[in-house]
């Protein structure tokens, strides 16, 4: 088997990525049926998201909107005509049977965006071009029953919800992407969180990866060095994580590339991310092309939005997220590598929420990138996922600045935050946390410290200052690190003295 | 005209999802030689300067606004189901990918 | 009371406004007509007694609060199966939709429902409208009033059949490619397709999305005006619903006249084909509209000669999609599902049983014509004859105010000539299919007879100009009632409940 040093030697990747994004419309794509997640099922459906006969499609003002405004926010171009168009596939999740996309005339085409990933040599940028961005509907969800694991093998029988079911999806695809090199699965991670942080700034979807509103299937080939020629790729669904991306591309890599050394071919096909083992599973073959039929929508009308329209859009784009992110750097006086790895925690919002909440900046992102970041990693989560808030941590913060907390202390409050205990203010009521602020009850315990450790004492009497950590150390244990280390330390040399 | 082979009409049935017979498909593969041999005469006329026409209206942005209007119940969507189950409706176990 | 059933929905409205008679009675003896004759003409797939007579005596009641009502208030309707009613078996002719029981109404169902109109019941048509002669219906063929070995015409043969039978005064049909007006033609009867985006297509079950038009079908034209105006209008369930007011149709229908307008008589609808009987009664028709002080020209629409391939393509391409969803999943016909079977399987054994022939010939043809690699020969050339047509009746549009021609070759034929020649069977439709491919509007009404049947005459509007068709209508009517001492279906046979069954 070949290192990823020998694969990258010896080929070159060829990235594709189609990003899925469930736009958060009050209502449907083409219904009014609203779009609550987790609603009970089949309550949030209508004969037209059913596909009942007779029913027809309506198009959504606010998802044409919203779309306009990715598009911008990509640099793409906004078609002066686009058209919706069938896509005709059987499949019980799909009430029609066919999808109404966007085919040959999407609304957005041709755009950009510039993503910044960590090199041992510091940040860099690289430009990922768009090829189009297009507007079409979700289809509902199935539940398989009496097989292992509601998996869809070995079910007797599936169970189907429609409330997701005709949801406005915009699908945003690349063009090819080569050159990415030894950093493919790097880019690819930090193409997908720029646009993820893109998108959350658009406030058109609220990115959610892990409850699916927004999905990325991953494409890649290798191609050995000079062949001048693509090769053959493989397409990968159900990657539910930013994480995930990154390890399924780089396990496309090396099974292609030990496919390729035996002497084998890829075969082009559809693949399954499997979170737990980091693996990809088979999927479907597309050997054989699927013939979707696509013709032109009949039951509506062409999207040709004007001049103004776009222009009125665009004034209300936001920021872009690698500006507001140099601004911010500059505000918080941050050093290079540390932006840097905010940027690469996935950070920078909340730390930026957080000091919104009347948190020190620096304290803000220490706690983000330090003990939050750890327990994260512990976790295999994001940061941004972790079940803590930025008003959560700032109130800590502010605790502690208050001395009425210790930094020990607060990383157990934090804990327990996480750990599903409550808010701040419950967890310390709950696991009795406070610090000894009682003069009395503090020399009381130092002066069992000295009484155990005489010739400690001694060396510190006598001006052996580092020695009075010995005894600092048995004071905060006999207060179960209740008490605030550096009085302890004034009130032991006072002693000693 | 070409002949409209039966393995072609049942590769096209099997599109449509028709279990057709095989006297079906050879019967269907006749038929649709007669009828294609009529209507490919859309070609003597389909002059490549011709702009083609997919809906008789000439209207752009047809969209509503982002306002909730009221959805079915489950028992009124379930109402015609030939299977439901938990308020979800009840297929045959679904072969291919996973959703 | 039978001499209700005789009168047009004008008359009723005017009896019923000055309180003769009562929306019960009226219905009652619709109701007993459809008892009497409907074995002999099957028209109907279901009647709903109990519901009619109850929206019957909803209007009684609110006239006798003294409510202000609509004009056809009260008046029996008989509803083309291809419309969804709530809670109404819905079928549209096909056994895949047997016993559903939609949970929402189209629009057209709700405006009728608003303005009073007492719905009777849902009448035969040819599977998912498509075909000519209503023999293409899963639950048994309709029979021509006229002459019951003969076919009423289709899709919508049962609407127009039970106008000619006198079981409603009103009826909606729907057309695609003459549904509407070919079977108006073969029994005696008025038929209008509107403008494409008149009528509100939501809960009409599609067949040809792009073609697909509600309309309006009686005895008279005053009375297709009638029915016109309640159900035309903007709908914001429909995208394709022309949002402008209806043009004024019952007023041009009384108006009824002629005198200076231009008539241009389609050259490419005429001749080799017709059979002399129809051509005879198309002339007198427009000896009559000259005399009325229109002036007749001749007017060339060379690309109609291709119509009818390119709808025999793009019809069944977009149905060949729009019936995807009858996959026994959701809603319909289930078979197969012994717990063994997958659910595709299912389907496909489903949609074998579930559909009949012609449905299953034209979604193999429209999967056909859309299927990779043959798109641009076929799909994309009708498309492209689409536009041709459209701008030959612009062309003549822009030197005549209506298009006239006979409805349909011939008169109705026995039921069986055509049923296994489908290339002829779609010939019915010659002179009626390019109005569809254009989206402009179309009038069928009686020119005549031809050894006992009737003929039809087709009159054509530019989009939007719904109203000169009822002008124009109307006076060639006025002058041909006249002639006959009544419109032309009083001269039909009054059926009895023997006849035929």
């Amino acid at each position: 088997m070949l290192t990823y040093d020998e694969i990258i030697e010896k080929y070159e990747p060829a990235l594709g990525l189609e990003v899925h994004v469930e736009l958060g419309t009050k209502t449907k794509m083409f219904c009014g049926c609203p779009t609550e997640f987790g609603a009970e099922p089949n309550t949030q459906v209508c004969p037209v998201c059913l596909g009942m006969p007779g029913a027809l499609p309506f198009v959504n003002e606010r998802a044409i909107e919203s779309t306009i405004l990715i598009g911008l926010a990509l640099n793409c171009s906004i078609a002066p005509m686009s058209r919706f168009a069938r896509k005709n596939y059987f499949y019980p999740d799909m009430p029609k049977n066919f999808q109404i996309s966007q085919y040959d005339e999407p609304i957005c085409t041709d755009g950009y965006l510039d993503v910044e990933y960590e090199t041992p040599e510091g940040m860099k940028t690289f430009r990922i071009e768009i090829e189009r961005v297009h507007m079409e509907e979700d289809t509902g969800k199935s539940l398989h029953v009496g097989g292992a694991t509601g998996r869809i093998h070995g079910a007797e029988y599936s169970l189907l919800d429609y409330n997701r079911a005709g949801i406005p999806l915009v699908e945003i695809v690349t063009k090819t992407v080569l050159g990415t090199e030894r950093y493919a699965p790097q880019i690819a991670k930090a193409y997908v969180k720029e646009l993820r942080d893109i998108l959350r700034a658009l406030g058109v979807s609220d990115v959610k990866m892990e409850q699916g509103s927004l999905r990325c299937d991953a494409n890649i080939s290798l191609s050995p060095r000079g062949s001048g020629k693509l090769g053959t790729r493989s397409e990968t669904k159900n990657v539910n994580s930013l994480r995930s991306v990154e390890r399924a591309i780089t396990s496309e890599m090396h099974r292609h590339a030990q496919r390729l050394e035996a002497g084998e071919r890829v075969v082009q096909e559809t693949r399954h991310f499997q979170e737990d083992s980091g693996t990809t599973r088979s999927g479907r073959s597309k050997e054989q092309a699927e013939d979707y039929r696509y013709f032109p929508e009949p039951d509506l009308l062409p999207v040709a939005p004007s001049a103004e329209w776009i222009e009125e859009l665009r004034a209300q784009l936001p920021e872009r997220p690698s500006a507001h992110r140099a601004r911010l750097q500059q505000l918080w006086q941050v050093p290079d590598k540390e932006m840097a790895a905010m940027i690469n925690a996935g950070v920078v919002g909340i730390v930026e929420e957080t000091v919104a909440q009347g948190a020190d900046p620096t304290k803000a992102r220490t706690w983000w990138l330090g003990e939050i970041s750890r327990l994260a990693n512990e976790r295999e989560v994001e940061v941004a996922e972790m079940p803590i808030t930025p008003k959560d941590v700032a109130e800590i913060i502010a605790l502690v600045a208050a001395g009425e907390l210790t930094d020990k202390l607060a990383r157990q409050v934090v804990e327990g935050v996480i750990a599903g205990e409550g808010k701040p203010k419950e967890v310390i009521a709950a696991r009795g946390i406070k610090v000894v602020s009682d003069e009395g009850e503090l020399v009381a315990a130092i002066e069992r410290a000295i009484a155990a450790q005489p010739e400690t004492a001694q060396k510190v009497r006598d001006g052996n200052i580092p020695a009075a950590g010995a005894l600092i150390g048995a004071v905060m244990k006999d207060t179960k690190g209740q008490a605030d280390a550096a009085r302890v330390r004034e009130l032991l040399l006072g002693l000693l003295a | 005209m070409s002949r409209i082979s039966n393995e072609e009409v049942a590769r096209i049935a099997h599109l449509a999802r028709l279990e057709l017979s095989a006297t079906e498909i050879a019967e269907l593969a006749g038929e649709m030689e007669a009828i294609l041999g009529a209507v490919a005469r859309v070609q003597e006329a389909a002059k490549s300067d011709v702009v083609p026409t997919s809906h008789p209206l000439a209207l752009v942005n047809v969209t509503r606004p982002d306002v909730v209007r009221p959805s079915l119940t489950p028992e009124s969507a379930l109402s015609g189901a030939p299977a439901s189950e938990e308020d979800r409706f009840r297929v045959p176990q679904i072969l291919g990918e996973e959703a | 009371m039978s001499e209700l059933i005789y009168k047009s929905a004008a008359q009723l409205s005017e009896s019923l406004a000055k309180k003769e008679v009562s929306a019960r009675e009226v219905t009652q003896a619709h109701l007993d007509q459809i008892t009497k004759v409907d074995k002999a003409v099957h028209a109907f797939l279901f009647v709903d007694t109990e519901g009619a007579l109850a929206q019957a005596d909803q209007v009684d009641a609110a006239r006798a609060k003294g409510e202000t009502l609509g004009p056809l208030a009260g008046v029996p309707l008989a509803l083309k199966d291809i419309l969804a009613q709530e809670g109404i078996p819905t079928t549209c002719g096909s056994k895949i939709l047997e016993g559903w029981r939609p949970p929402y109404s189209a629009t057209v169902v709700k405006k009728l429902r608003a303005a009073g109109v007492v719905i009777l019941g849902k009448t035969n048509m040819d599977e998912f409208a498509m075909g000519s002669s209503t023999e293409n219906s899963a639950f048994g063929t309709t029979q021509n009033p006229w002459d019951l070995t003969r076919i009423p015409g289709g899709s919508g043969g049962g609407s127009a059949a039970a106008l000619a039978a006198f079981e409603a005064p009103l009826a909606i049909g729907s057309d695609t490619g003459g549904s509407i007006r070919q079977p108006a033609a073969v029994t005696g009867t008025v038929g209008v397709k509107p403008t494409y985006g008149g009528v509100s297509r939501y809960g009409v079950i599609a067949y040809s999305s792009s073609l697909d038009q509600v309309g309006p079908c009686a005895r008279t034209v005053l009375d297709t005006a009638l029915l016109h105006e309640v159900i035309a209008g903007h709908d914001d369930y429909d995208a394709t619903s022309i949002n402008a007011p209806t043009p004024p149709v019952v007023a041009a229908a009384k108006r009824a006249d002629v005198k200076g307008m231009k008539i241009g008589v389609i050259k490419e609808l005429s001749g080799d084909g017709y059979e002399s009987g129809v051509s005879e009664r198309f002339e007198e028709s427009l000896e009559i509209l000259r005399s009325q002080g229109a002036t007749i020209e001749m007017v060339s629409c060379p690309n109609f000669d291709y119509g009818l391939a390119a709808y025999y393509l793009i019809a069944p391409s977009e149905a060949s999609s729009n019936l995807a969803r009858f996959d026994a999943m959701r809603y319909g016909l289930r078979v197969g599902d012994d717990g063994s079977r997958s659910a595709e399987e299912v389907m496909s054994m489903t949609r074998a049983a579930g559909f009949g022939r012609e449905v299953k010939r034209r979604i193999v043809l429209g999967t056909y014509a859309l299927s990779a690699g043959y798109y641009d020969a076929y799909y994309g050339s009708a498309q492209k004859v689409r536009t041709l047509i459209t701008q030959d009746f612009a062309k003549a549009f822009s030197s005549v105010d209506v298009l006239v021609s006979p409805t349909t070759p011939t008169v109705a034929f026995l039921i069986g000539a055509k049923s296994n020649d489908p290339v002829a069977m779609y010939l019915s439709d010659v002179a009626t299919i390019p109005v569809n491919l254009a989206g402009v509007a179309a009038m069928s009404l009686p020119a005549g007879l031809s050894e006992g049947l009737p003929v039809g005459f087709q009159i054509i509007a530019p989009a939007m100009k719904d109203d000169r068709l009822y002008q124009v209508g109307a006076a060639l009517e006025r002058e041909l009632a006249a002639k006959w001492g009544g419109v032309l279906t009083t001269k039909a046979p009054k059926l009895n409940s023997s006849a035929g069954a």
